[in-house]
């Protein structure tokens, strides 16, 4: 019978069955597409359940000591102001309460942190206001990504969320992601997958993600880093393994032609 | 003989007060320079409150409509934060109602050191001034009220305006920190007879425990804002990892100060309720020693758990384990007092004057602010949550709804006692509902759109997060509109309010400023009053 009401509990208050895109009047998390954000999801649901439970006991409380509790009931106040059992109740009880939260809590920390082996590399560097991708291994392919401006969005593209180069990644393998900053603070935030590294200068962070579903993942710069701070948003198109391969041999033609293309300009100027 | 007169003047007579100039600009006073730190709160107040409206007037729909780039937009949100931390909160809470209402609860004639006083008030004045035009002049300080650096760095913010903004910070902090040693020393060695610590009202436990953190919280502070002064403009790189120093240091110092600073906010606050919800429950505080211990044990762990602001700045697995730790222990002594200010319900005979409501208002959206805190302490979860809106909800939860709830309950509480005339009951439970309203309908929905990530500090949204921003928006016209209630009621009874007795709450109002009368005399208290318990 608990586990039933816990089972309906839980998806009353999953609010996560949103998809990958956020949509008008979301009330909880995207879709989680990687093991890591699967978690935090289930823990997330557990402590808010837990945490609407109190918040919804005090507010009873709250509401029967004023109406029980109000002066023309009770003319005459207690003057007890000590219980000894009470108070170590109250004090004793949280603890349990926290101790449970905080199991799982410190699982999901060490999934998070502690990359496991993994497959390949991506070094993704913030600038003002811009990405910089690079795959180290597959041949040092490097480019940017900036957000599409609103006059040059295409149809299917959602305004401030859509850039020119999507930063392209296989879907089932486990990838390491090392994030720094080029200039100011910047952070790498990617809620479907449950990623967010700040970009340091100077600082080599390092974080991992396994995407699990093939799609379109968006997010967007996460630290405040000047005026363009809204516009550097960061898209993640997960593709097959296979697609990807080809997809890498195609990328290497057309970012070195560019390459080619402003050292020409570079040399003619 | 003249002289001899006038001695015999100012000793025949309590109530002599000194001309204009010499009463409110030399002040020593601790009553009138309690009353220059509310009416500076209440200014600094609607200039920051100004800024929120503007804020949630860009926000309410997709599309840069009010300001004109990102870069005027950080200007608004840095300078928001600090207008209300430095110059609203911390004047009416610390200043205000603390030199207000900490001697005359102790029954001392006044604070121990009332030219240092003097000092703390008038050191905000050009600090403020400061401020605004730091936002004002050049680019603005477009920092975020947390001046990150390298974004405040001569790299990110090359004009005059950071240091503009640091040195206001310098001279809030001097005042803040001249403020503590004064309460500190005022409530260690002037209490009159017969009030040992453990006797002394809780608010006044609340701002000893207030003037603690302060006193070792704020100058880690000033350390840090002066290496950033000095980064900037003499060519150290303490932050600059050019010169082998590194941004995330000035992160772990500004949050040792950070975070002690968010409980200097609450504490006050938590005083002013524990103080209101006796009175009108006309009962003692439920279980005193555990409230004032839990006070000293929130500002205790409030000093090791700082890093959980920066979860995502690449700490390791343990540190961020540990910082995890040791917040979410914190929810226990908020836990008991939550518990403690209902049992002090409990039993008692209620009545719902304008404090009491919003001191039970307080005690619930405080534990919603305070839930949703032990959510982000899970540092799995704040991975994802970091610098979203979720976190804004979240801290003005405790803060806009948390330290203004004890705000507005103190200035309702005491306003019969500082101007002798009492508020309009009418007034103060029409601003109390509309304020209420206001700010849950501004604060829940962003809840929601934390969750769905929309990142803090952006002045335009993707178009899906329209609809819960246009809600938002709507909440924060709501509050508006009782702000402006609030004021129009605060004028109102200045000039029509009934004359206050010497205790217009009763059998409940126990402690020693309900002797006096309303005002109190401009010195009071020149024989130590008895302190029977």
């Amino acid at each position: 019978m608990i586990k039933k009401i816990f089972f309906l509990l839980t998806l009353f208050l999953s609010f996560s069955l949103f998809g990958a895109e956020i949509t008008n009047w979301q009330l909880g998390f995207r879709d989680p597409a990687s093991p890591v954000m699967e978690k935090v999801n289930e823990l997330h649901n557990f402590v808010l359940i837990m945490m609407t439970v109190i918040t919804i006991f005090v507010l009873f409380l709250l509401l029967y000591v004023s109406i029980r509790f109000r002066k023309s009931r009770n003319p005459n106040p207690s003057k007890r102001s000590h219980h000894a059992v009470l108070e170590v109740l109250w004090t004793a009880i949280p603890v349990i309460i926290l101790i449970f939260m905080a199991i799982p809590s410190f699982k999901l920390v060490y999934q998070q942190d502690i990359t496991p082996d993994f497959d390949m590399t991506i070094k993704v560097i913030g600038h003002q206001w811009y990405w910089e991708y690079q795959y180290p291994d597959q041949d040092n392919l490097s480019f940017e990504s900036y957000m599409v401006q609103d006059e040059d969005l295409k149809k299917d593209q959602p305004r401030l969320i859509s850039v020119d180069n999507r930063l392209v990644l296989p879907t089932n393998t486990v990838i390491q992601v090392l994030v720094t900053g080029g200039d100011v603070l910047h952070s790498f935030a990617m809620p479907s997958l449950g990623v967010k590294k700040d970009a340091v200068p100077g600082r080599l962070n390092e974080t991992w993600m396994r995407i699990d579903k093939p799609g379109v993942y968006r997010g967007q710069c996460s630290e405040i880093c000047g005026t363009g701070h809204g516009y550097m948003p960061i898209v993640i198109e997960a593709i097959s393994k296979d697609e990807f391969a080809s997809w890498i041999i195609e990328s290497k033609n057309k970012f070195a032609k560019i390459n080619i293309n402003t050292l020409a300009l570079a040399d003619n100027n | 003989m003249v002289y001899g007169e006038s001695l015999n003047q100012e000793q025949g007579s309590h109530n002599h007060t000194p001309g204009f100039i010499r009463r409110w600009f030399f002040s020593t006073n601790h009553k009138d320079i309690g009353t220059l730190y509310i009416i500076f709160s209440l200014i600094a107040g609607l200039i920051g409150g100004f800024f929120s409206l503007l804020m949630r007037a860009e926000l309410a729909t997709p599309g840069l409509d009010i300001v004109a780039d990102g870069q005027a937009w950080n200007v608004i949100i840095t300078a928001h934060g600090l207008l209300m931390v430095f110059f609203v909160v911390m004047p009416a809470l610390i200043g205000g109602f603390g030199n207000w209402f900490i001697p005359l609860m102790i029954g001392a004639p006044d604070m121990a050191f009332p030219r240092l006083n003097n000092f703390s008030f008038w050191a905000l004045v050009p600090a403020l001034v400061l401020l605004i035009v730091s936002a004002t002049i050049g680019t603005g300080a477009g920092t975020g009220w947390t001046i990150y650096p390298p974004l405040s760095a001569k790299l990110g913010h090359a004009g005059p305006s950071v240091d503009m903004a640091i040195f206001a910070l310098h001279l809030a902090g001097a005042s803040s920190i001249l403020g503590a040693v004064n309460f500190i020393t005022t409530i260690l060695n002037m209490r009159t007879p017969g009030m040992t610590l453990h006797k002394m009202p809780l608010f006044v436990w609340a701002m000893l425990v207030t003037a603690f953190l302060l006193l070792l919280a704020v100058p880690v502070l000033g350390g840090a804002i002066t290496m950033l002064l000095t980064d900037r403009n003499f060519g150290t790189t303490f932050f600059n990892p050019a010169g082998g120093g590194d941004p995330v240091l000035f992160q772990h110092l500004f949050w040792f100060f950070g975070h002690p600073e968010v409980y200097i906010m609450i504490l006050p606050a938590f005083g002013i309720v524990s103080q209101v919800i006796s009175t009108f429950s006309r009962k003692p505080v439920f279980g005193y020693l555990g409230m004032a211990y839990a006070m000293v044990a929130i500002g205790v762990i409030g000093f090791i758990v700082w890093a959980h602001h920066m979860f995502t700045v690449g700490m390791s697995a343990d540190l961020r384990a540990y910082f995890m730790l040791a917040t979410i222990i914190i929810a226990v002594p908020t836990g008991i007092k939550i518990f403690s200010w209902i049992a002090t319900m409990w039993g008692g005979s209620l009545t719902f004057e304008t404090p009491m409501l919003f001191s039970i208002g307080f005690v619930f959206l405080f534990t919603l602010g305070g839930v949703t805190g032990v959510i982000l302490a899970n540092a799995g979860i704040d991975t994802v949550l970091h610098d979203t809106y979720y976190v804004v909800a979240h801290f003005h939860y405790v803060l806009s709804m948390g330290a203004m709830f004890g705000i507005f309950a103190g200035i309702y509480y005491w306003f019969g006692k500082m101007t002798g005339r009492q508020y309009s009951e009418f007034f103060g439970k029409i601003h109390f509902w509309l304020f209420f309203i206001g700010v849950n309908i501004t604060f829940f929905p962003q809840h929601f759109l934390g969750l769905a990530g929309m990142p803090r500090r952006i002045p335009d949204y993707p178009d899906a997060y329209a609809g819960w921003n246009l809600i938002s928006s709507y909440g924060s016209y709501i509050s508006f509109a009782a702000t402006i209630i609030f004021f129009i009621s605060i004028v109102y009874s200045l000039f029509f309010g009934k004359k206050c007795p010497s205790n217009p709450w009763g059998e409940g109002a126990t402690t020693l400023e309900w002797t006096l009368s309303s005002p109190p005399p401009f010195h009071q208290f020149e024989t130590l009053p008895e302190f029977k318990e």
